[in-house]
This record gives structure tokens, sequence and C-alpha cells, in this order.
């Protein structure tokens, strides 16, 4: 429980530094690198290492990686999609979120499944 | 040109910034919990959702909508196409972050894990800068009008 606590106190810090860095860089397409910063992993791949291993973190780190690439899939295609039909942000980022799950699990499934 | 704008931070409401901290941090904890129960391959993946972005891409699209009302003209559209070029910034981000997790995950076993992160997070931000200045540079020579060296076509 005080783990998850830490963890969850450790991670909003670093998420908020990182958006907040974004918030006052300009010019915005400079800022919007950090939106994909890696905060969650900065957060706690440190915690992870101390528990579990570095060969834990290792295999985490791997799949961290499929899952930067359905993030990029992700923000190209919600990039595309604003600039092309202009809808709502909101509904745009969280209605292609099924691309970033679809692209990191399928990519997962692909490459880094265990047999 | 690079620059720092703080009258940034006064556009964002309070709640905004609490709201951040705690879908943050509840997203790292979801992360851990799905490496628990299902393991690190799994896990792993979490660790690159796009949690937050949701939230600033529409943070910007709102920001600029209120920035254009206060001269009395609907910032709609331009707030939608700020929210564009956002994301396609947070694009090039993402390939820096693949090089940050391909790095971790060579690099941690067997190494000192302070100077592979440290190594890893250089590599992010020097990789996602140099391809936005690509990016930047190729667009700046196709805009009319601008101007060019002499000898050039």
């Amino acid at each position: 429980m005080n783990e998850m606590i830490f963890r969850f106190f450790i991670g909003g810090v670093v998420v908020s530094l990182f958006a907040i860095i974004g918030d006052v860089l300009r010019p915005k397409s400079f800022a919007g690198l950090f939106g994909a910063a890696p905060s969650i992993a900065l957060a706690t791949i440190g915690l992870t290492i101390a528990k579990s291993g570095a060969q834990y973190a290792a295999i985490e780190s791997r799949s961290m990686a499929l899952g930067a690439l359905g993030f990029f899939i992700y923000t190209v295609c919600v990039s595309l999609t604003l600039k092309r039909y202009k809808p709502s942000t909101l509904v745009t980022t969280i209605g292609l979120m099924p691309m970033w799950f679809g692209a990191s699990f399928a990519l997962w499934f692909l490459i880094a499944r265990p047999d | 040109m690079l620059k720092v704008d703080l009258s940034s931070l006064q556009e964002t409401k309070p709640h905004e910034y609490v709201v951040r901290f705690l879908f943050g941090g509840a997203c790292t904890v979801l992360a851990g919990l799905i490496a628990k129960r299902f393991g690190p391959t799994i896990g792993g993946l979490f660790l690159a959702f796009p949690a937050i972005f949701p939230a600033g891409a529409s943070l910007i699209e709102d920001h600029e909508k209120k920035r254009k009302a206060e001269y009395g003209f609907d910032g709609t559209v331009r707030g939608r196409l700020a929210a564009s070029v956002d994301a396609a910034g947070a694009s090039l981000g993402c390939i820096g972050l693949t090089a940050f997790a391909i790095i971790l995950w060579r690099g941690i076993p067997g190494h000192n894990a302070y100077w592979v992160i440290s190594l890893a997070t250089f590599v992010w931000m020097g990789l996602s800068t140099t391809l936005w200045a690509l990016r930047r540079k190729r667009f700046f020579h196709r805009r009319p009008g601008s101007r060019c060296r002499p000898g050039s076509r």
C-alpha cells in the first residue's frame, strides 16, 4: 500500500512537471515533444529496479518501446484528424485511444509475447 | 526560435493542475498494478500510455479559444489546429521515447542504472529536438514569401 501511495505521488509530480514544461515552451510544436515525455517511466523505473531487479525492468522497457510506437501511430492519427476535420480535441484524443491499444498490443503480439 | 512563455502558467486554472497530478499519479499506479497482474511484458506497454496527452491537447484548444475570444473572435478552429500541431510534436517525441526505451532495455542489465537512465533521457531529448528542428527547417524553406539565399532557386 505504501508503495502504491509513493508511486502515485512520484508519478503525479513527474507527470505534472513535464506538463508544465510543455505549457511554457514555444513554439507549440516543440512543446508537443513533452506530450510524449517518458514521465511514467522516469517516475517508476528506479522503484521497479529496486523491487524486481534489472532484468524485470529491462523486459518492461522492451514493451515500453512497443507502446511508444503505438503512441506514435496514435499521435499521427490525432494530428491528421484534427487538421483535416477539426473535431473537438477531447473527443478526438479519447476517441482515437483504441488506436494506441490496437497498435501497441498488435506489436506486443507480434514481437514480445511469451511463447 | 525556442522561447519560454511563463504567462501560460496563469492561463491554466488551479483545478487543471490538480487534475493532471491526479491523472498522472493514477496512471503510474495503474501501470504498476497491470505489471503486477499480467507481468512486465504487458505492464511495460503502459509505461508509454498517452496518459495526459488528451488533457494537455484539450487545454491547448481551450487556451487558444480564450485568447481569440478576448478579441471577439471564435477561436474554435484555431484551437483545434493548435492541438493538431501539438500532436505532431508529440509524434516526434514518441520516436525519442522509443529510443529511450530501447536504451533502458539494452543498458539496464549489467550497467549502472543511474547512468543508463540519464543517457536515455538525454537521448530522448536530443533525438526529439533534432527531429523537430529537421522537420521545422523543411517547412520553413517551403513557406511562400520566405527569403531565399543568393543563388538558390
